[in-house]
């Protein structure tokens, strides 16, 4: 008897959970469509916010471009997972939106969903991640350049004028697009510059990974004075080992420090010129995702599929505290 | 002759895998670079003497895996399965910590100091909130029976999302430099502190085992739950336990990480450590289903995964192919380990002998 109630509230309890999850998961919509007046329908199909501190930025951002003040009705899915987001997109080409937006969590398996969008008549763009889906079946995407970010990185790094380079190069997770664009600049500048590279590890962006790579060539006794990290966490990392064996390093030091993701507390870094220099990963797509909808609004036809993000260097020297306020994530 | 038959036995006995692992990666990196086991006492950015060199390294960077080795040891032992849910159990437990004591930054409000408490009463706090978190745990695990790889995939799911909540989303970092203690050194103390604190626990743990029933109701009912319960012993009280001394170990290893880097990264803060902490348990010997263990492997284990991979890393191993070397090193020493290829090993052994013997036999003859 006993067991037969525990059971039934297990079973309940279970219920419960899944209705909530399904409820908080799937769908909040920001707007509740009263007669769907003039507002733009667009349903955002995102990876989930409590992916990375990027993540998050991204996130916020379009939630607070996509709002009803801004003429839009817009329901927002998040998931990591590739058939979630799949079943998320299929809901939304049956609640008939205007617009998909879609930030895939796998390349691959898009093909069939998005035709069904283009045969109800829904425009699909892209955004922050491609897809291996035949071109026609979106209007556009908007990215990151991951090679561009490492080539700017790698451009300011000549420009120090160094007379010998000696890098630790800390990789991220190994195969995902901002590794492989990250390093690819660095591999090159290895090859037609003659640099040296101390020691190549993945840190798998995880600061712990990363303080053990520098703590093991520190130990080794080899010289450096040039740490490419590819992500903050791992800069910061890093720069826990240099501090621990008291090497200096900033502008003007030893020890040129280099990151990527324009974290608040890393630009902070730069500002009080612990580091020298920070890559930005752009999570700031609303206002380009914006101005496409626009356009295509207005009857316009866009001027180029692949819109490439903006995406800056900051230096230590010459970073200010707008800077900080204005791109840290 | 009867050094001959200890010989033999120490195949048998547990220690002796990780201790062999220890010993032929230390005998690996001698011969390929002496240098290897140099100390030197240098001094840090405050000014104070310090130790480093690899195998410092080695005791510092592993004082997190041997912690969380500890408790897992116990949860394995008793529960026969194991906790999955360290990694994010140990992003909350940093999380709280960074709340308490930290500074935060958001994009609309700066620098917000919202409890500033004293650093002993933060982690007090972290070690109370991960050991509910155990308790939790372990009450899916004792009183509803469920697997624990299961009961802790729940908070293996959502824990990233809870450290996430309790920060409120925003990246936190510690500006007091008192923070730093409890992950790089203590004023005036050539030694790391997480080996110290380390150091701490072992013996913490080894006088517990020692003076008190822990380790033997632990196997007790880790070998037989119901004979356990006949003999009066209370298992599922035990499984708890043995889930909330992990939490503890959580925290403390939470404490230890966060303290090294005076900010978390929820998402890949202690990411698969989890993994690496059962894999400490396994090379230490101890059955994985559970029932007798031996704490001192455990936590050998836990240092010889370091060890490997710290050489790994003075090898220069080509990142991409990082994992698949360690992979193959563990693969060899849990084969080894095996109590079945044990036994066949000093079988062999004793075999030799005999040959040897019957051998010299005949040629008195």
């Amino acid at each position: 008897m006993k067991k037969k109630i525990l059971a039934v509230l297990m079973s309940v309890a279970m219920i419960i959970g899944l209705t909530a999850c399904s409820s908080s998961e799937n769908t909040e919509t920001a707007a509740a469509a009263d007669g769907g007046s003039k507002l733009i329908k667009v349903g955002i199909i995102n990876n989930d916010p409590n992916e990375s501190g990027y993540r998050t930025a991204n996130v916020n951002d379009l939630k607070n471009t996509f709002t009803e003040a801004n003429g839009f009705d817009a329901s927002f899915a998040y998931s990591m997972k590739n058939d979630e987001q799949i079943a998320s997109a299929k809901k939304f080409i049956q609640d008939e939106v205007d617009y998909l937006l879609l930030s895939a969590a796998d390349t691959a398996g898009w093909d069939s969903v998005l035709t069904d969008a283009k045969n109800a008549g829904i425009k699909v763009i892209l955004f922050d991640r491609t897809i291996d889906a035949p071109e026609d079946l979106y209007v556009a995407s908007v990215v990151s350049d991951m090679e561009k970010e490492g080539q700017t990185a790698v451009d300011w790094l000549k420009a120090q004028g160094l007379s010998e380079y000696n890098i630790i190069h800390i990789q991220g997770a190994m195969g995902t697009a901002a590794q492989k664009g990250r390093s690819g600049a660095v591999d090159a500048a290895v090859a037609s510059d003659g640099w040296n590279i101390v020691t190549q590890q993945t840190g798998d962006w995880d600061a712990n990974k990363a303080q053990q790579i520098v703590q093991a060539v520190i130990d080794s006794g080899e010289s450096f004075n040039v740490i490419y990290a590819e992500n903050d966490n791992m800069a910061q990392g890093a720069v826990a080992a240099l501090d621990k064996n008291n090497i200096a390093h900033g502008v003007g030091k030893d020890v040129i420090v280099m990151g990527f993701d324009c974290n608040k507390w890393a630009l902070e870094e730069l500002l009080k010129q612990n580091w020298n220099y920070d890559g930005q990963c752009n999570p700031f797509q609303s206002s380009y995702l914006l101005d496409i909808i626009n356009q295509l609004e207005a009857g316009q036809t866009l001027s180029q599929k692949v819109i490439i993000m903006d995406e800056k260097g900051f230096d230590a020297a010459t970073i200010t505290q707008a800077d900080v306020d204005t791109y840290g994530i | 002759m009867k050094s001959g038959v200890k010989f033999t036995n120490i195949f048998k006995k547990q220690i002796f895998i990780p201790l062999a692992a220890i010993i032929l990666l230390a005998l690996i990196n001698l011969i390929v670079d002496p240098s290897f086991f140099k100390i030197k006492l240098s001094d840090n950015m405050d000014g104070f003497k310090v130790l480093s060199g690899h195998l410092i390294t080695i005791l510092d960077s592993g004082s997190e895996l041997a912690i969380l080795a500890i408790g897992m040891t116990l949860v394995t032992a008793a529960s026969g399965g194991q906790d999955i849910s360290v990694g994010a159990t140990m992003a909350i437990a940093g999380s709280v910590v960074v709340r308490m004591i930290g500074l935060t930054y958001g994009a609309e409000d700066n620098n917000i100091m919202e409890y500033a408490m004293p650093l002993i009463i933060a982690f007090l706090i972290a070690v109370v909130v991960s050991m509910l978190f155990g308790a939790f745990n372990g009450a899916l695990v004792s009183f509803f029976k469920i697997q624990p790889m299961v009961a802790t995939l729940i908070l293996f799911t959502a824990g990233r999302s809870i450290a996430r909540w309790i920060n409120l989303g925003k990246n936190v970092v510690v500006s007091n430099p008192s923070f730093k203690y409890a992950g790089v050194f203590l004023p005036g103390v050539p030694v790391a502190t997480p080996i110290i604190i380390t150091i701490v626990c072992i013996i913490i743990i080894m006088l517990v085992l020692k003076f008190t029933n822990l380790g033997l109701y632990t196997q007790t009912v880790g070998i037989n739950e119901r004979s356990a319960r006949l003999n009066g012993l209370n298992p599922k009280m035990i499984k708890m336990l043995a889930f909330i001394i992990l939490g503890i170990c959580v925290a403390v290893a939470a404490m230890i990480q966060v303290s090294r880097y005076q900010t978390i990264n929820y998402s890949s803060f202690g990411k698969d450590i989890e993994m690496d902490a059962i894999l400490a348990v396994a090379l230490g010997g101890n059955a994985l289903s559970g029932g007798k263990f031996s704490m001192m492997s455990s936590i050998l284990g836990a240092y010889a995964y370091q060890f490997l991979t710290t050489t790994l890393l003075t090898f220069n191993a080509p990142p991409d192919a990082l994992p698949a070397y360690k992979a193959g090193v563990v693969i060899l020493l849990v084969v080894f380990s095996a109590p079945t290829v044990r036994d066949k090993i000093s079988k062999l052994f004793k075999q030799l002998k005999n040959n040897k013997k019957s051998g010299e036999a005949k040629e008195v003859a």
